[in-house]
């Protein structure tokens, strides 16, 4: 599969994600600048964590008018492989590509830990390697991840079974001790409708190399090149 | 004569009353510390200050909407509210 990883200016996690695509998983992988258009090549475009234009004005608000993201929209209708992570879930809600917003931490601080999410869906091409309602550890680090939404978009998610990981305890119970951030319904990550364009607040680009100690990341890439093959 | 008008915009972007404050419960605790334990309901939004060039007021208020509406608010959290003043000068274009 061709991966693209998109580079805005402020972007930091983007070569973490092609260390995983590229190197871990053997797959074609090139950086995408975000004044690109043409991105008719690639099967996967993921939007990566870090500041995008300095998080002014609002997190991802500014990077949503960038050229690249004009070519994304047209990939995602086209039904192909949307991943937002951390500040590239940002990016994605503010496009419209997926319902809600995320804002500042419920305790105001940035935070910077492993926490245990919920898998809520095996159905997904990007799920389908984990359990039904597995526990994994993921890295967070983020000062705005609060996910949010009025009651009737949540509702509408949960009845379409599109949060995708939920926070949780380790045993799985998604209680407020475990909401590190203050997501409405411990949200963590969700799927637009039909299941192409994913965005989550945790890396699962961080926790799929070994040598970094913990590997529930990898899966996700891995079941979207099992269901592709 | 088309005449091009220089408008002044003060916008106000609040967070919607649905919608969480954290930093503003946090702003309310300090003046509490402070001694002002008769403030309530601190929220904290955002003001923009802009020129905008338009043929008629209500040309640039329908430009000033689109741009709160896909830019400078998130509409899924915030409101925003503007208020255009005509600077004095007028510039002439055309015949």
């Amino acid at each position: 599969m061709n991966f693209g990883v998109v580079v805005f200016p402020g972007s930091n996690c983007d070569r973490d994600m092609a260390m995983v695509s590229r190197d871990l998983l053997g797959q074609p992988t090139r950086m995408v600048w975000h004044e690109e258009t043409d991105i008719d090549d690639l099967d996967v475009i993921v939007i990566p964590g870090g500041f995008s234009y300095g998080d002014y004005l609002r997190c991802g608000a500014i990077a949503r008018f960038s050229p690249v993201m004009q070519s994304t929209l047209d990939h995602a209708a086209a039904g192909k492989w949307v991943l937002g992570i951390c500040n590239g879930f940002q990016v994605l809600t503010e496009a419209g590509l997926l319902p809600g917003a995320l804002m500042r931490n419920r305790d105001l601080h940035f935070v910077c830990d492993r926490v245990f999410v919920k898998v809520e869906r095996t159905d997904l091409p990007w799920m389908r390697e984990y359990q039904p309602q597995q526990v994994i550890t993921l890295p967070i680090a983020h000062g705005e991840g609060c996910y949010y939404a009025d009651a009737e978009t949540i509702a509408e998610l949960e009845a379409n079974h599109q949060v995708v990981i939920r926070y949780c305890d380790e045993s799985g119970n998604p209680t407020e001790a475990a909401n590190p951030n203050g997501s409405v319904n411990n949200i963590a990550g969700i799927c637009n409708r039909q299941g192409n364009v994913v965005g989550m607040m945790p890396h699962p680009e961080r926790a799929s190399d070994p040598m970094l100690g913990y590997t529930d990341g990898l899966l996700l890439f891995k079941g979207l090149l099992a269901h592709c093959a | 004569m088309k005449v091009t008008q220089h408008y002044h915009a003060k916008i106000y972007v609040t967070l919607r009353p649905s919608v969480l404050d954290p930093a503003g419960t946090a702003v309310q605790s300090g003046l509490s510390h402070m001694g002002y334990n008769n403030v309530e309901h601190v929220r904290i939004g955002k003001y923009i200050e802009l020129n905008i060039s338009a043929q008629s007021q209500q040309a640039a208020e329908t430009q000033l909407d689109i741009m709160c509406d896909r830019l400078l608010a998130n509409t899924v959290i915030e409101n925003y509210r503007f208020e255009l003043t005509a600077l004095t000068e007028t510039v002439a274009t055309g015949a």
